[in-house]
């Protein structure tokens, strides 16, 4: 056996060391009150993570509103009670508490933290926030401006441009069809009344999701909870329904200077719910995952030097699911990328994945999966993320089980079953050479 | 959904965090080793992770004239192979066991790290010491590279005009030193380097004693001593590596300005950097009263001096902010920016930054802010605790560029003991027209 060899088995050896699984204790904790949240207590650093989502988010904006939800967002913070925008990040920022309020397409998040030693005074402040915000007119004008500039920002942005064409291009008039942001025209036309009803649409308890990390014991959490979230009204708006997905392949090109495109290309993807779930997941991991060795990476990247960086993914949203990737590159090796990605699109779909290729996805899903418990914000964040897909509490406990069961004909099936190279359908905005509309 | 890709390039225009902080002493241990190796652990046990850095004392600033971007280009190139670990091996290894690797290079360092599950260390210490002194790169290899880092270059800076705006300016506030040219190179720099530039590069600067390995998580220090003994330790160390003395700034006499006009450009904005002295060993006091002085001028998106004066007593700016890092071999800069509201000319928003400026320095520090940024500075210690992967670039980056451990862990208490008075003066000596640039960076229309 040569040394090349030996460090081969070495590495052989680890990687059958691999964690089974992710060895977090989740707590369910429910209030005296009956509001629900999940806990990882570690009473190692005086902070604790709290993690807050509404079902909902930018697609709950009402007809003619697009942006409400999102400018709504942003001013949760600026004044709530006796405090205007000042006062209220003064309070904060002097008891060294964080509190981000942020919105997508499926929900408001609110993410924050605060020390043990003054958690009830943060969290007397983030409840005056939650229930008592003013949207005072000035503050509803200044943070407007700073939406509007971010848009017309996006309106020369590749990327953005990209994205909106994609999304419109994908969900045409369903709310996922258009940027949460809104339009420059909606956001400008936008009035207090307005945000004042996306409040009352956005924010109720029949939509809300809740998790804590840290400093923290579930007694203390039921508490915390009834106080925090206990008088947020019952309900808000009613959920949109499901989005159709477009399904054409092709080329569409979006003239725009500068020396490279940016193109971001898709078709249908997957359900996490649906049993072939993980199998597509190992899949998309070798064709298009955010490896360095992945297919795609190692063709269009590794070999040819054609892009710094591609990459694809399963976006499994609330109301639709895609699979979608992205890159930049120089105008004039566009064709040539494209048609790469074309080809292994194509190869996978046919001749599925070697159980080589399968092996190793499967250790680095395993070997990663534990890596992700990092950090109280983090773990509160990926508590919240799992109640709303449904999960048990037990699931860190069961999920590298259900990668390690899956099998390369299951691959196979799926690649078959997923994988579309008719669909296939690239967004490229730039000035390409040798690239049409198709 | 997406993700950024790394072997990146440090030192962003805006978002520095001068107020990062490090761990209580407890925690960490350091080491060197006889080759002179420097080690330091960093323990955290809530989580059965590690994070192995390796960093160079090797940045931009350190390569000779004409081959700008070999400092970058050569990180690339540290995932091309030895014998023992082929091309792209090295990342298919640390992915095979569910790790995550990346590299990063700035004008004063180099680093390299893995994440991965604490039982893994090991064989992560057999590889980075492996690459350290056996890199084995072929033509093709460093053909290829080479597209892939003008392509890198033309995704993050040309296709960028806020990135060309700052790389002009940086261009124009160094006169002499070279912290004034890109850390990712020159376009036709970056296209005439060679597979000998790289290994040149690599025979005088990858050597134990010019690099700090990290290690940060659920390890102790013992046995991560043992480890890097039989890895790191062999490696000879470099007769070549020399303390850096790079060109000095001459006196700066005469300010500079500079319009960047792009059709690309939707939003337009101002920037102003200024000379700013760096945190040197034993003597932080100065750059910590400048660190504070960023906060308090530009720190919070509310409560600010420029952003109450912008945005809130006017409604001049849509956004406003001070940047100050600190972490640097040389003098460095502090900058401002302010993005005007729709309808304020550049001109205007320049002039309602300078009157913000100075009213600060005839009014001085209000002392509720102030207060409340201590109070911060004090809260940050808890919350860096949270990230063992934080703390090893915290100490990194600072080891990296001549700080040292203790330097490291007295910066708390050096911001502490900050007092208005020595941010007044700070102030005083970093608002000097004569050694600043100022840039606008504008649309196409507006320039005409």
């Amino acid at each position: 056996m040569n040394l090349r060899n030996l460090w081969r088995a070495a590495a052989v050896a680890f990687a059958f060391a691999t964690p089974l699984h992710a060895d977090i204790n989740i707590q369910p904790v429910t209030s005296p009150g009956g509001i629900k949240a999940w806990l990882v207590e570690d009473h190692g650093i005086p902070f604790t993570a709290l993690e807050i989502r509404f079902k909902g988010g930018t697609s709950l904006d009402a007809a003619g509103k697009r942006g409400a939800v999102n400018l709504m967002t942003a001013l949760i913070e600026e004044g709530a009670g006796d405090l205007d925008s000042q006062g209220f990040a003064a309070a904060r920022d002097g008891l060294a508490a964080s509190f981000q309020f942020s919105s997508d397409q499926d929900g408001v998040s609110v993410s924050s933290h605060f020390l043990t030693e003054n958690r009830d005074q943060a969290l007397a402040l983030l409840h005056d926030a939650l229930t008592k915000p003013r949207f005072d007119q000035v503050a509803v004008d200044r943070v407007r401006e700073q939406v509007l500039s971010g848009l017309r920002s996006d309106a020369k942005d590749p990327g953005a441009i990209a994205a909106n064409l994609e999304r419109a291009r994908s969900f045409g008039d369903h709310p996922y069809g258009s940027d949460g942001s809104g339009t420059v025209e909606s956001v400008t036309a936008l009035t207090r009344d307005d945000i004042v009803q996306a409040f009352k649409d956005a924010i109720a308890r029949d939509r809300i999701t809740v998790a804590a990390a840290g400093d923290i014991s579930a007694a203390e959490l039921g508490v915390v909870l009834d106080k925090l979230l206990g008088d947020l009204p019952a309900t808000g708006a009613a959920q949109p329904g499901p989005a159709t997905l477009q399904t054409k392949g092709g080329i569409t090109v979006q003239p725009f200077p500068g020396p490279q495109s940016m193109i971001i290309f898709g078709q249908g993807g997957m359900k996490f719910s649906d049993p072939d779930y993980f199998a597509a997941s190992l899949l998309n991991e070798i064709l298009g995952g955010g490896r360095f060795s992945a297919r795609l990476m190692t063709e269009v990247r590794e070999k040819r030097g054609l892009t710094y960086g591609v990459s694809t993914g399963i976006a499994a949203y609330d109301h639709a699911e895609v699979l979608v990737g992205q890159f930049q590159a120089s105008n004039e090796k566009v064709a040539e990328a494209i048609k790469v990605i074309r080809d292994e699109w194509a190869k996978i779909a046919k001749d599925g994945v070697t159980a080589e290729e399968l092996a190793n996805a499967k250790t680095y899903m395993t070997g990663a999966y534990p890596l992700r418990f990092d950090g109280n914000d983090t773990i509160a964040s990926i508590l919240v993320g799992m109640q709303d897909l449904g999960l048990p509490p037990d699931y860190p406990k069961t999920r590298n089980a259900r990668v390690d069961a899956v099998t390369l004909e299951d691959v196979k099936r799926v690649a078959s079953r997923l994988i579309k190279p008719d669909d296939l359908h690239f967004t490229v905005v730039g000035t390409p050479t040798g690239v049409a509309n198709e | 959904m997406f993700r950024t890709f790394g072997r990146s390039i440090g030192r962003s225009l805006f978002g520095l965090l001068a107020l990062s902080l490090p761990a209580s002493a407890d925690t960490v241990s350091s080491f060197t080793l006889d080759n002179g190796l420097q080690v330091v652990v960093i323990e955290d046990h809530r989580a059965p992770v590690v994070t192995q850095m390796v960093w160079y004392k090797i940045g931009r600033a350190d390569e000779v004239a004409g081959h700008s971007g070999i400092a970058h280009f050569f990180e690339h190139l540290m995932f091309k192979g030895t014998e023992k670990v082929p091309s792209g091996e090295f990342s298919a290894t640390v992915e095979k066991q569910g790790g995550t690797d990346n590299a990063f290079t700035t004008q004063d360092y180099t680093a390299y790290f893995q994440r991965v599950a604490a039982d893994r260390l090991e064989l992560m210490m057999q590889m980075e010491s492996d690459r350290m002194v056996n890199l084995n790169m072929s033509e093709e290899d460093v053909t290829t590279e080479r597209q892939v880092i003008l392509e890198e270059r033309g995704q993050r800076t040309d296709s960028d005009p806020g990135s060309l705006l700052q790389e002009q300016m940086s261009a124009a506030q160094y006169l002499n030193h070279p912290y004034g040219i890109p850390v990712i190179g020159w376009r036709a720099e970056i296209a005439g380097l060679t597979r000998d530039d790289a290994i040149n590069f690599y025979r005088a600067y990858y050597a134990p004693n010019n690099a700090i390995l990290i290690v940060a998580g659920d390890v102790k220090p013992d046995d991560v001593l043992a480890l890097a003994k039989k890895y790191y330790g062999p490696l000879p160390p470099s007769d070549k590596i020399k303390p850096r003395a790079r060109p000095q700034e001459p006196p700066q006499l005469a300010e500079r300005r500079l319009v960047l006009a792009d059709e690309r450009v939707a939003q337009p904005y101002v920037a102003r950097s200024y000379m700013a002295p760096e945190r040197n060993p034993g003597d932080q006091k100065q750059a910590a009263a400048l660190a504070v002085l960023a906060d308090l001028l530009g720190g919070s998106g509310t409560t600010s001096v420029l952003t109450k004066a912008l945005q809130f007593d006017s409604q001049t700016a849509v956004y406003s902010s001070a940047y100050y890092d600190g972490v640097s071999v040389d003098p460095q800069t502090f900058g401002l920016v302010v993005v005007p509201a729709e309808g304020v000319s550049l001109a205007d928003a320049e002039a309602a930054m300078d009157k913000a400026i100075s009213k600060f320095m005839q009014d001085g520090v209000n002392p509720q802010d102030f207060a409340r940024i201590k109070t911060q500075i004090r809260a940050g210690q808890i919350y860096a605790r949270d990230s063992a992967g934080g703390l090893a670039r915290t100490y990194g980056e600072a080891l990296a560029v001549g700080l040292s451990v203790q330097d490291v862990q007295d910066w708390p208490d050096v911001l502490q003991a900050v007092t208005p008075e020595d941010v007044m003066a700070a102030a005083k000596l970093v608002f000097n027209r004569d050694q600043a640039v100022t840039g606008w960076l504008t649309t196409k229309e507006a320039a005409q």
